[in-house]
């Protein structure tokens, strides 16, 4: 019990904070929001699995991709070529040149679905390929770079690189991909209609707790043996060598990780939105995933969690009263956090944190509230 | 409608007032149209007001081309308050910007019809922008007036469609341009997405089919690309009649400074395009296009008393500079047929509404007489501009009224 | 031969030369600014595209004077001019207030510049509109130049290529043949030793930073004869930019020369023989399947740690 209370949640003050990330999103979020905020609430969701994938390789790793985008992308892509296929019957495309493939094929003069979508046509497929195809390129772009010792900012421009000519193929290849549009009208999966309410409730949580899973999993990489490595890493990348390790392979695995964990949420994000996009993929969304984690806390995956759902909080609250303004705050909040506090939100709560044994005095008040909104929740049902 | 012919003799008086008259409607009172009666769907109704949305990218790339549409909508809906309002209630707008960002149009066209509950939406410009916010709008039942020409293939009876769709802004432009320039070689040219695609798809049918023309060559630009020394001289080596052009964005800009500057000036090249209008002149500037043709429904120039009226009213809210292109006037039906339709059903009931919408006759818009079809999209006339130094065009040719035909047999 | 004459052969291939060049001249203009910073300081500067954006609103503006007191003649020289000393001072500006605190965070100054280049982009929508703008260019830059009858050599081009060069020159010449040029270079080898030798490496920092800043104006001004000129104008050209240094390997001059003639001439060739968007799409890929065999890019100095 107590290696995993060490492991899993991070001692104490990682339990309590955990918790309340979790009764936030478990909770309290769903009790205090309506369904439409709710529902956005999930699209943020799905963004912060990227800030947690950061935190382990940038905060952790110190390895800056801006090129997350491109494993959220492929994520989201796949599970929204399985839907597509499923909402391309035969009978509610029947209006086509050619019925039983996808709308946007059909425009393109393509006359058969093509191989490539093959797999898609079954979900076991699709789920498995969701966490292979990311995971895949992340290993041969991590290969190519990491066993040639290729790092920093230099690491950084290639996979913004990469995530442009991704997105330029996507838009170019408009027959196979959707293009600019991307792949939209998705309704059901196996039947089961994604745009019903009920539907949206369960997807959110589903989104949710895979979310405290990736969590749990990403503590648990971070609190053994190799995180401690990760970290040494980081700072000493030499002296980790020359003490008999292979670096390279240590950087791979942690991309590798990385790329998973933001495909999960890629593949949420299609699921709960309802489309796909080739606007997550470039360059902009790559570097607005970066400042989600950096807001937050480049060192803590719940601050990245947080500072994920603050900043989107913040950009849909702006954008809907001063539109103007939310380009000068989002910019100027970028370089405050990168120059005044580079450990973002969690490094400011730490530093009061520990000042003050809040851990021990919010464990007590959490207790107190989760006990009345258990009741509130039971009179509710 | 037969009350509507009654505008005819009305040509002298000011625009508002033959909007006016046209519609028939100078004293609708609220009170004899009770909220619970005319809204039973739970819209954002009170008994004075009727909220609608407006959504457009007002930050990001697009910002460029749909300020226009922001304003003319603005402008529309400043207009009916004046008159009044519609069934008596003032329209109170509720902005929300797409940022240029397709997700976010779906977000925010969810918001406006599950949280604000407007009873009408104005907006979307690009065709990306449209497919992501459509299943929103058919999920939700809400009411869409997109303004853009686009490329067709669509019908949603949640959609009203007040630009061309590609089969009105092509066919009869092609045609003149054959006849008048004696064409029979085309190259055509547009950006890599699907409504350029789609466009030249049809351009190319009825080049080969009906004017018994050849096509040179088909180009697809990348979509931001600013280089394009490589296809002038594949234009050149080609010498067509005619290039085609259906280029966007910062791409069309150097599109037409390099063209020009590669010495195919409109002296010595036919050109018909049909991604230019009055806004993105500003941005090509009018010495690069200068003698270049235009296909489109509206220009700024036309000469008719409703226009002339609009363009006034346009600039004294939005300055002496401000440009109408062809989507801003598109932008400025939206209000007024959604007004319209509005007090044919008697209701703001989406369902009443898009049912009692098709077959209206609309005559005072600013480009002539339009009317909705049954398909949702406008019946419109093709004109035909040669652009000028200052920006503005000389419309050369102007065609009838031409059906709109979104699923075009024969040019699939 | 396919149905066209051997003078109408002869004169694309030299048009097509030309195009070639001057979209090597074009990208060469663009990587410059952005490669020195980053060869000096280890920078990228993600703001690169607004400091082009800067120079273009200039020449915009001054164009809009010149016009009003008719000298559209001869504003053109003066606007670059002013583009790059406006661009300098503000590259200086934004060296002092920020990219300073931030050298032992390279890629924290990443993320820093990327906020800037958003605060720089809403500044220019607020001030100029969101609408695209066109400076009103001297009739001696419209049009083409023609030496027979079949071949015509756009004017702009030569400027962009004159312009081009003459950077490229300046730069070479400043830093391989001046003192300051020695300066620059020592810091960039050993800053502590050249720190130890007497050479004011902040200083030299910031002169280098602001002088990066200063060719993106000029850049910027160079290409309101091709392009267009918006808020979001730098976003177009800051992607070809990235390509080329990160192809040509960053940190030296002659690596980025030779990655935007490489660059240049296989998109101009690609592009003439396919269609324009799979010509681009094809130069990318190569350009991944080479950086990936070489991810350190094709001229690389020091990129191991």
């Amino acid at each position: 019990m107590h290696v995993i209370s060490e492991k899993l949640l991070g001692g104490k003050q990682g339990a309590v904070n955990l918790l309340i990330l979790a009764l936030l999103l478990f909770v309290i979020f769903p009790l205090w929001l309506d369904l439409f905020r709710l529902n956005l609430l999930g699209k943020y969701v799905t963004y912060a699995y990227v800030a947690v994938g950061l935190v382990l390789l940038w905060g952790n790793g110190g390895i800056l991709s801006l090129g997350q985008g491109i494993f959220f992308g492929l994520g989201g892509y796949c599970m929204a070529m399985f839907l597509k296929l499923e909402a391309s019957d035969p009978v509610s495309t029947k209006i086509q040149t050619t019925p039983g493939i996808p709308d946007f094929m059909d425009w393109n003069q393509i006359t058969e679905i093509p191989f490539f979508w093959e797999p898609f046509k079954s979900l076991p497929l699709t789920l498995l390929l969701i966490l292979l195809v990311p995971t895949f390129l992340a290993l041969i772009i991590g290969f190519a770079m990491f066993k040639r010792r290729v790092g920093g900012v230099y690491f950084s421009i290639i996979t913004q690189a990469i995530a442009l000519i991704l997105s330029i193929l996507i838009v170019g290849q408009q027959g196979y991909t959707g293009g600019v549009n991307g792949i939209t009208d998705l309704r059901t999966l196996l039947g089961w209609d994604i745009r019903t309410d009920g539907a949206k409730y369960l997807l959110y949580y589903i989104n949710a707790g895979l979310l405290i899973l990736c969590i749990l999993l990403s503590r648990y990489i971070l609190t053994s043996k190799f995180g401690m490595l990760l970290l040494a890493m980081r700072d000493k990348e030499e002296r980790v060598r020359f003490s008999g390790y292979d670096v390279s392979n240590f950087k791979i695995f942690i991309f590798c990780i990385a790329a998973m964990i933001s495909a999960v949420g890629g593949a949420m994000f299609t699921l709960q939105v309802g489309f796909m996009s080739p606007s997550f993929v470039g360059i902009v969304p790559s570097i607005e995933m970066v400042i989600f984690a950096a807001v937050g806390g480049r060192m803590s995956l719940i601050g990245a969690v947080y500072g994920t759902l603050l900043v989107n909080f913040g950009k849909t609250m702006f954008s809907e009263t001063y539109p103007e303004l939310w380009l000068f705050l989002m910019g100027g909040l970028f370089i405050a956090v990168v120059m005044f506090f580079p450990d973002g939100l969690a490094g400011v709560y730490d530093k009061y944190a520990t000042r003050f044994n809040l851990a021990g005095r919010i464990a007590k008040v959490i207790q107190k509230i989760s006990k009345k909104a258990l009741k509130t929740v039971g009179e509710e049902a | 409608m037969s009350k509507l012919n009654r505008s005819q003799p009305l040509k002298k008086l000011s625009f508002l007032a033959t909007a006016v008259a046209v519609l028939g409607i100078t004293s609708a009172y609220a009170a004899d149209y009770p909220t619970a009666k005319v809204n039973t769907t739970g819209l954002a109704v009170t008994d004075s007001t009727v909220t609608v949305g407006i959504l457009h990218s007002a930050t990001g790339t697009m910002a460029i081309s749909e300020t226009g549409s922001i304003q003319a909508e603005k402008l529309a809906i400043a207009q009916i308050n004046a008159l009044g309002g519609v069934l008596g209630r003032k329209i109170e707008v509720i902005q929300e910007d797409g940022a240029s960002d397709w997700p976010t149009f779906a977000e925010k066209s969810k918001k406006l019809l599950e949280n604000d509950k407007v009873a009408a939406v104005m907006g979307c410009w690009t065709s990306a922008s449209r497919k992501a916010v459509l299943p929103v709008f058919e999920k939700d039942n809400g009411l869409l007036f997109y303004p853009t020409f686009y490329e067709g293939l669509e019908q949603s009876k949640n959609v009203f469609y007040t630009g061309q769709e590609a089969t009105q802004q092509i066919l009869a432009g092609l045609d003149w341009i054959a006849k008048e320039k004696k064409a029979k070689t085309f190259y055509l040219i547009g950006s890599d997405y699907i409504w350029p695609r789609t466009s030249m798809k049809i351009a190319r049918k009825h080049i080969e089919q009906h004017l018994k023309g050849t096509v040179v060559g088909e180009e697809y630009v990348a979509l931001g690309d600013t280089q394009f020394g490589s296809v002038i001289n594949k234009i050149k080596l080609k010498k067509p009649d005619v290039i085609y052009a259906a280029v966007v964005g910062g791409s069309n800009v150097a599109w037409f400074k390099q063209l020009n500057a590669a010495g195919l000036d409109a002296k010595k090249q036919t050109m018909l395009t049909i991604s230019v209008t009055e806004d993105e002149v500003l941005g090509i500037g009018g010495e690069n296009l200068e003698g270049f043709y235009s296909a489109m429904k509206y220009f700024q120039s036309l000469k008719n008393p409703n226009n002339e009226a609009f363009v006034a009213e346009f600039k004294k809210a939005y300055g002496e500079a401000s440009v109408i292109g062809d989507v801003t006037q598109a932008a400025y039906l939206g209000p007024w047929l959604w007004k319209a339709g509005v007090e044919k059903a008697g209701s703001f009931d989406v369902d009443k509404v898009a049912a009692a919408l098709p077959g209206y006759e609309f005559t005072a818009a600013p480009e002539g007489y339009v009317k909705v079809d049954q398909n949702h999209h406008l019946w419109s006339k093709l004109r035909i501009g040669q652009w000028r130094k200052d920006g503005q065009a000389d419309v050369v040719y102007e065609s009838e009224l031409i059906a709109p035909d979104p699923f075009p047999k024969g040019y699939q | 031969m396919f149905g066209y004459t051997m003078t109408e052969i002869g004169s694309i291939v030299v048009m097509q030369g030309f195009a070639g060049l001057s979209l090597f001249s074009v990208l060469l203009l663009m990587a410059l600014g952005l490669a020195i910073i980053f060869g000096q300081m280890g920078v990228i500067n993600m703001a690169h595209g607004e400091f082009m954006t800067v120079g273009a609103y200039t020449t915009v503006f001054m164009s809009k004077v010149a016009v009003q007191y008719g000298w559209v003649g001869s504003y053109f020289m003066f606007a670059i001019i002013t583009a790059f000393i406006l661009a300098f001072f503000l590259g200086y500006l934004v060296e002092y207030l920020m990219i300073r605190h931030l050298y032992k965070r390279p890629l924290d100054t990443l993320l820093a510049t990327w906020g800037l280049s958003l605060v720089m982009q809403q500044i220019f929508r607020s001030t100029f509109g969101a609408k695209e703008v066109s400076a009103d260019l001297p009739e001696w830059l419209l049009g083409s130049f023609k030496p027979t009858p079949d071949i015509d050599i756009p004017i702009n081009g030569v400027l962009v290529m004159g312009l081009s060069l003459i950077v490229t020159v300046s730069v070479y010449l400043y830093l391989y043949r001046s003192r300051g040029g020695l300066r620059i270079r020592a810091t960039m080898q050993n800053r502590i030793m050249a720190g130890a030798v007497g050479i004011n490496t902040k200083k030299v920092d910031r002169f280098t930073f602001a002088l990066g800043c200063g060719i993106a104006g000029v850049a910027g001004a160079a290409f309101t004869t091709i392009a267009s000129t918006g808020p979001t104008t730098g976003s177009l050209y800051i992607v070809d930019s990235f390509m080329v240094v990160v192809f040509g390997g960053a940190a030296s001059l002659f690596g980025t020369i030779a990655s935007a003639f490489g660059i240049a001439q296989a998109q101009s060739i690609l592009q003439f023989f396919m269609t324009s968007s799979m010509g681009k799409v094809s130069t990318l890929m190569v350009i991944v399947v080479i950086l990936m065999m070489r991810p350190e890019g094709l001229f690389a100095s020091k990129v191991r740690k």
